[in-house]
């Protein structure tokens, strides 16, 4: 006998959620753009096949990055991802061993104990009926943990979980239920025939003795199937879609598909395959610095998947992107953010006509301040003699004033507008001649890198100047002082430079490390990729980042970013310098004394010290 | 007729019937610092824009309080939201949230 009628609360679900899974990730293959398709199908037979499924094993089952986070949050997801996949399989194969290899109803052997209760001729019997013991045991114990986590989120290193909706909470309901309802139902067989291990055998020998089991068996065996089914049913319209999507979602960014410059199907692959695990919630500073705890990924993402979205959560964001770096899935969080942002265009296409055709000298090496820049004659200054000390023949392309390089405006979600001046600065690149772009601001260094498609190389100053130091065109010699070095948001997580200026400052400095450093730096404060932020909120946010550099008591900040400084200099206690200005000191060989340097220049000043360059 | 050398200067006062506030009221609303501006300038020295052509964030938020409010919207536009001016404002104005919020305003109300 291999059917039962209470089977069918399970097959039921099971068949509904594969039939709406291939339904989705065929549509949203075929959503995708053409070329998308293409690198898909390219793909499927390269290497990049067999790297895709390594990161399926250690991401959606062992849950690798998970444990970085924390040890017991990465245990609580593995134990429950990668043990029920286990005791799945471990069923199979019990049930394969048993019929001797025949192909068995898909139902078989999840309830194989309820079918057959006579495990005699099962070969090895004790290794199976101990794994499977085992294996019940060990995700028992994530659920334990998970169970826990609701009322004592700290113990898994959370300090805020996601709040989920009332579906949500059913589902998890039904999930939780799943493995103690086994846990009985095999129990209460294990009672009757001795057909457990040392789990279940011991707890269905202890029920016997007072529970009248012939006769609960088959309600267990029915609840438990019951909450399959409803697990199942339930998938498809809760967070436990992730567990199928986030598979998918790896092939795809395996395989070089990337978010655009606006939503697509592979947007929809992204939202689904959120798990609302919360980690970024803890990481955003809007929620650990400012208690705004609503517009976070898990939240933001939830709106966007029920087709909710919400322009508040839409547009306060720091784009710090402290939420892409530290989620599990590795959900491109800001980039979607900015493409619902561009939803509505402000600005028209021609709203920079004036700008007219500009001047500009020929050189080899474009060095370009940008706006902010421009409020720094010091890093300017530095940089031009550092030019000159090591015999650069360069051009400063926007010594008389920048057009801005536009990542203000795509941040804002203007992408037309931003487009615009991308096209005017293009033209001034293109006609300096030059071989290679420098730029002291990040913000300019990531829309030059990412956006401008230019057709020579962009350097950010902390590269260029390492790169002429180690060529020994610049000789920097050495301080006593000690400098601790901050990680602009779009240097650091926006394009992945950390090491460089590192290299640079300890070349000539004692270079101290901040509590928050590299991918898990803060953002200054000064963010441009929110606009309604009052200047208290920014005043909070740079506090706590200064208090998280001077951890270890540093006599200089360094920094390679004119709007972290600019942020900066006006609260810190210490000097503020960039890393332009600390090299050209040390190759002159005389650290300036950083008590009367260390000037937190009152704001309205600032008018006067653009008026000096 | 004979020119002497003189021209009508066009009237700088306000006229109360034509004077819209809407924007006004709706921008101070979203954004109360737009009522905190002493008018000092240095918005406008160091105005990223202001080098290209004659533009300052000053004189957009005075003349749209003065109801020229059609003007300002086109005007607004002007602006590349590189930030320059919050960073120099005395009073701490967001800048760059006003402008925004002005161009939402006239896009919004089909202006
Ligand atoms: S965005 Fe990433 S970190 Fe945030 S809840 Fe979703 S999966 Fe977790
Ligand atoms: S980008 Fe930064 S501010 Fe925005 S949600 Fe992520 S962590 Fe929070
Ligand atoms: S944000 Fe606009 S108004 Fe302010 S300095 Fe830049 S261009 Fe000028
Ligand atoms: S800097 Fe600030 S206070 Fe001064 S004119 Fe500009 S907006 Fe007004």
């Amino acid at each position: 006998m291999k059917y039962d009628p209470f089977v069918l609360p399970f097959i039921s679900g099971m068949a509904f959620v594969l039939i709406v899974v291939i339904g989705k990730w065929t549509i949203w293959f075929k959503g995708l753009p053409f070329s998308d398709k293409k690198k898909f199908l390219n793909g499927l037979f390269s290497r990049k096949f067999i790297y895709a499924s390594r990161e399926v094993v250690s991401e959606s089952m062992l849950h690798r990055k998970v444990f970085r986070s924390n040890f017991w949050l990465g245990y609580m997801h593995m134990s429950l991802a990668f043990g029920w996949f286990l005791l799945i399989v471990a069923g199979n194969l019990e049930t394969r061993w048993y019929s001797h290899g025949t192909i068995n109803p898909p139902w078989y052997p999840i309830f194989f104990e309820f079918f057959v209760h006579d495990l005699k001729e099962l070969p090895y019997r004790r290794f199976f009926v101990f794994a499977m013991d085992f294996l019940l045991l060990f995700v028992l114990s994530g659920l334990f943990i998970a169970i826990y986590k609701r009322y004592r989120s700290g113990f898994v290193g959370m300090k805020k979980t996601t709040r989920q909706k009332t579906i949500d909470k059913l589902a998890l309901t039904s999930l939780w239920m799943i493995f103690p309802l086994r846990l009985l139902a095999e129990s209460f067989n294990a009672g009757l025939y001795d057909t457990g291990g040392f789990l279940t055998n011991t707890l269905g020998h202890y029920f016997a003795r007072f529970l009248p089991l012939e006769l609960l068996r088959y309600p267990a065996w029915l609840a438990y199937s019951i909450a399959l089914g409803t697990f199942f049913v339930s998938m498809p319209f809760t967070r436990y879609m992730h567990i199928l999507t986030e598979i998918f979602l790896i092939f795809l960014r395996r395989f070089g598909i990337r978010e655009k410059q606006a939503h697509s199907t592979f947007t929809d692959v992204e939202l689904n395959a959120c798990s609302r695990c919360g980690i970024c919630i803890d990481k955003c500073q809007l929620s650990s610095d400012l208690e705004i705890n609503n517009i976070q990924p898990a939240y933001f993402l939830r709106d966007l998947r029920d087709r909710k979205p919400d322009l508040f959560k839409t547009e306060t964001c720091l784009i710090c992107g402290r939420c892409n770096t530290s989620c599990p899935v590795g959900i491109e969080n800001t980039n979607i953010r900015l493409n619902e942002r561009s939803i509505h265009q402000f600005f028209s296409a021609n709203a920079y006509e004036y700008i007219g055709k500009q001047e500009v000298k020929n050189g080899k090496v474009a060095f370009f301040a940008g706006c902010m820049g421009h409020l720094n004659p010091l890093t300017i200054k530095a940089m031009l003699t550092l030019f000159e000390k090591a015999g650069v023949e360069f051009t400063f392309v926007d010594e008389n004033g920048s057009i801005c390089c536009g990542r203000p405006l795509k941040l804002s979600g203007n992408f037309m507008a931003a487009g615009n001046l991308v096209a005017k600065n293009k033209d001034l690149i293109r006609e300096s001649k030059a071989e290679i772009l420098v730029t002291t601001c990040p913000i300019c260094y990531k829309m030059f890198r990412d956006d401008y498609r230019l057709d020579i190389p962009v350097y950010h100053h902390s590269e260029y100047l390492l790169k002429l130091v180690e060529e020994n065109k610049l000789d920097p010699g050495f301080s006593p002082s000690t400098v601790v070095f901050h990680d602009p948001c779009d240097l650091g997580r926006g394009s992945g430079i950390y090491e460089q200026p590192r290299r640079l400052i300890a070349r000539s400095y004692s270079l101290v490390e901040a509590d928050h450093k590299k991918k898990d730096s803060l953002c200054c404060g000064g963010s441009l990729g929110i606009t309604a932020l009052s200047g208290e909120n920014r005043k909070t946010l740079t506090e706590a980042t200064i208090a998280s550099l001077t951890l270890n008591h540093p006599e200089i900040i360094a920094t390679a970013c004119p709007l972290c400084k600019k942020t900066f200099a006006g609260q810190a206690d210490v000097r503020v310098a960039d890393i332009a200005e600390l090299l050209l000191e040390a190759v002159d060989h005389k650290p300036a004394d950083h008590k009367a340097t260390s000037v937190a220049m009152h704001k309205p000043a600032d008018c006067l010290e653009e008026v000096e360059i | 007729m004979a020119d002497f050398g003189y021209s009508l200067v066009k009237s700088g006062k306000t006229d109360l019937d034509t004077a819209g506030n809407a924007l006004a009221r709706s921008v101070s609303e979203a954004e109360p610092g737009f009522n905190l501006c002493i008018a000092c300038g240095c918005c406008v020295a160091t105005c990223s824009a202001g080098r290209f052509t004659n533009f300052g964030f000053r004189e957009l938020i005075h003349r749209i309080k003065r109801g020229e409010e059609k003007l300002m919207i086109a005007e607004a536009e002007k602006c590349m939201l590189c930030g320059k001016c919050t960073l120099v404002c005395p009073r701490n104005i967001n800048t760059r949230n006003i402008v925004l919020l002005i161009r939402k305003h006239a896009i919004i109300k089909g202006l």
